[in-house]
């Protein structure tokens, strides 16, 4: 095809359109563009947000107050939280990879409504701008951590409705951009591109999608429930004036435990478009794993209760809780050994994209099982709200998540920005960032279970040695990623002009020119079958 | 207008109407949290709730029910004479949706003042002295009939704006997605109502 035909094309980097300067990004409705803004904006949001989390790492380096007293503390894991959350993770890799490979990954010009996806980009800013402000706003920063629990955040004297807005604007894009998404899936695909035919990113992006119009609309009313009770005064969650707190956790987590799901499900696609390329093989269980995105979705609806196995809930609803997430565990397991499965017999190129999808599977497989042990009715009582738990998640939402996406951005780098990166330096920052993780985290486990709280910033001699390594893994961590980020931008300025197609990957994205052009396609493709076809390959070398 | 911005100019009217629709499911779950939020409440202080539904002037509930239901069907009447090309009759028959539409407003303000002139408004010391199942079932009302106003008040925009282009020709029987998509949100506006008004008025 076009791939590596020489002839000129305008690529999206250089249309100006209808704007000019500056206003070509902020005014454009392609949806490559908007894609690219909101990789500026949550990279931005991401170096603040782990530098929050380092700052805290060094406050627990030593016993008693180190740099930072309890308040400041309080507000520091609040406001990494929800950046963290709500910021990044949430929308992260389906605004970004969604918007920019989506469309053409199903063979499609743009989304469904591109005026919408600006707006919803917008409505992102104004709900991160807002999150900034109300640091630095009002009575000092937010001190109820990212999950504003009731009573608590109703009596909070600190900036908290600011935050509350913030979460609601957010949840509200993130609405739209869902929505939009499953419009496109529907209505958008390319001339025989059957759902059955659909690369996996999509499939995982569509699963994103429903849960995020279906969930996000809860968290939406709840904010606005907790603001009218702190501006009004109106009697929701507060027990003084007859609400119930456990419901405000119910409601909470009906959204944000299925988040966890609009977090991973992108991961779980970015992966599995990785592992076929680098295997030069199709993907094994293809059907299996398009249809375990949708389980995820599905049953990760109903298992919010296990956020609330010590608040009390009754023993028939626990009971069923816990089930059920054993149960969401299966489709989860089903797309491991289908990834594995895939290497499995294949021609394996270890580039930097394939160890950060195998650095992904590692990871996510150990929070993965931390998370049953928190799923049983037992053992969770015994690690409820220690910093068991806050490994446990970090496995699963940095360890996958942020893998996943780190995985994806040296996927697609070639691609979206047509030039290549340091493919050593990219392979040691990926070494020191896998090491950094580990030391960081897995001492947190350890000392979870011997009894060290979340969310206190200070804590007792027995847990020194824990927590000195745990910071010295935040160091170790955070020089990976400030080499990772080096050296994408040196590449994104002076880096070496990339071919159509570095990795020789079948999916459509590989078949136009890098950086892609405006259209993306000049004629839309004619698809005639199953994706990740690899003999292709074979007949063109 | 550059060759990019042209091709996106018409969004074709089932892909309009899909995105429409998942909005308005949307919607429901934003109006369903607050539905189980009463369902846990009702449960639980049932008869507090029904002494407290007595208090609401249920003429009034019944009377924004009668302009809700009509104004629902001129506005499906309109797009009708939208489609038959008759823009002169569309244009008078959403100017009666809007009338309607103002005549709830106006109602409801009648009624929300009245409340508030009998000290019964959130936060006020009249509902801190009643039992905490009747200053539930307040904070209740007031958070969904203003979140329903508010839907309505945003209605009426849609509506205005359509009313605007249909006068202007560029709602006609061709292109009317806007219109219709303005009418489906007409539609849940009623619909969720049509829940409230049983929920808040009749459960004594």
């Amino acid at each position: 095809m076009a791939a590596d035909e020489k002839e000129p094309y305008t690529s999206f980097l250089e249309h100006k359109g209808s704007h000019h300067g500056i206003w070509s990004w902020l005014m454009s409705t392609d949806h490559k563009k908007i894609g690219l803004m909101y990789f500026y904006v949550i990279a931005a949001f991401f170096f603040i947000g782990a530098t929050l989390g380092v700052l805290m790492r060094t406050e627990l380096i030593a016993q008693g107050e180190t740099i930072m007293g309890p308040q400041t503390y309080n507000g520091f894991f609040t406001v990494h939280g929800i950046i963290m959350i709500f910021i990044i993770v949430i929308p992260g890799l389906s605004v970004i990879f969604g918007n920019f490979f989506l469309p053409i990954l199903i063979g499609a010009r743009d989304v469904a409504f591109p005026k919408l996806n600006l707006l919803s980009f917008y409505l992102f800013v104004t709900g991160a701008l807002l999150a900034v402000i109300s640091q630095f706003t009002g009575d000092g920063p937010p001190d109820t951590g990212w999950s504003f629990y009731v009573p608590y955040s109703v009596k909070s004297a600190t900036n908290v409705i600011f935050a509350l807005t913030a979460a609601f604007i957010l949840g509200f894009s993130s609405i739209l951009t869902g929505l939009n998404f499953i419009v496109t899936t529907h209505r958008m695909r390319a001339p025989g591109m059957t759902f059955f035919r659909m690369p996996l990113f999509p499939w995982s992006i569509y699963a994103t999608a429903w849960i995020q119009v279906l969930a996000t609309p809860i968290i939406g009313i709840t904010l606005l429930m907790v603001i009218a009770e702190r501006v009004f005064n109106i009697g929701f969650f507060d027990p003084a004036l007859g609400g119930d707190p456990v419901l405000y956790q119910h409601l909470f987590w009906i959204y944000s435990h299925p988040a966890v799901y609009i977090m991973i499900l992108p991961a779980m696609g970015v992966v599995t478009e990785i592992f076929p390329t680098f295997s030069q093989k199709p993907v094994f269980g293809y059907v299996a794993i398009a249809i375990s995105s949708l389980a995820i979705a599905f049953i990760g609806y109903f298992v919010w209760g296990h956020h609330m196995f010590t608040s009390g809930t009754s023993y028939l609803s626990r009971l069923f809780f816990s089930l059920l997430t054993f149960l969401v565990a299966v489709p989860s397991a089903i797309k491991v050994f289908n990834w594995l499965s895939t290497m499995y017999g294949g021609s394996i190129d270890l580039k930097p994209p394939l160890l950060y999808a195998i650095g992904f599977i590692f990871l996510f497989a150990i929070g993965g099982f931390t998370g049953l042990i928190q799923g049983a009715l037992a053992t969770n009582i015994q690690v409820h709200d220690t910093s068991f738990v806050v490994a446990h998640f970090h496995y699963i939402i940095f360890g996958g998540m942020g893998f996943a996406a780190f995985a994806g951005i040296h996927y697609w780098f070639p691609k979206m920005f047509g030039k290549m990166y340091n493919i050593k330096i990219a392979n040691i920052a990926f070494a020191i960032i896998f090491t950094g993780f580990n030391f960081l985290y897995f001492p947190q486990l350890i000392i979870g279970i011997q009894g060290m709280p979340r969310r206190y910033f200070d804590y007792l001699p027995q847990f020194t040695p824990g927590q000195v390594v745990s910071s010295i893994g935040a160091y170790i961590l955070v020089t990976g990623l400030l080499m990772m980020l080096i050296n994408l931008l040196y590449a994104g300025r002076k880096g070496a002009k990339a071919s159509a197609n570095p990795w020789h990957g079948v999916t459509l994205e590989w078949k136009i020119p890098s950086p892609p052009p405006v259209e993306n396609f000049d004629t839309l493709p004619e698809i005639t079958g199953r994706p990740y076809n690899f003999d292709e390959n074979l007949k063109n070398n | 207008m550059s060759k990019h911005d042209v091709h996106m100019e018409h969004i074709d009217r089932d892909t309009g109407k899909l995105g429409m629709w998942i909005f308005l499911f949307t919607e429901m779950f934003l109006f369903g949290g607050l539905f189980l939020v009463y369902a846990v409440f009702r449960n639980g202080h049932s008869e507090d709730f029904h002494a407290a539904a007595d208090d609401l002037n249920t003429f009034i509930g019944t009377m924004n029910t009668v302009f809700l239901l009509t104004s629902s069907l001129t506005v499906a009447m309109a797009i009708s004479a939208v489609q038959k090309n008759d823009n002169v009759l569309a244009f008078r028959l959403v100017i009666i949706t809007l009338l309607l539409a103002t005549l709830f407003m106006a109602d409801k303000y009648i009624e929300w003042s009245h409340e508030f002139r009998s000290g019964i408004y959130p936060g006020s010391q009249v509902l801190k002295n009643m039992p905490h199942g009747e200053l539930l079932f307040f904070g209740l009302y007031f958070m969904m009939t203003g979140l329903h106003a508010l839907h309505v008040f945003i209605g009426m925009i849609l509506l205005t704006v359509s009313l605007i282009k249909i006068r202007k020709g560029n709602i006609n029987y061709e292109h009317y997605l806007l219109f219709e998509n303005s009418g489906l949100y007409w539609h849940l506006v009623d619909l969720i109502w049509i829940f409230l008004f049983p929920l808040l008025y009749l459960v004594t």
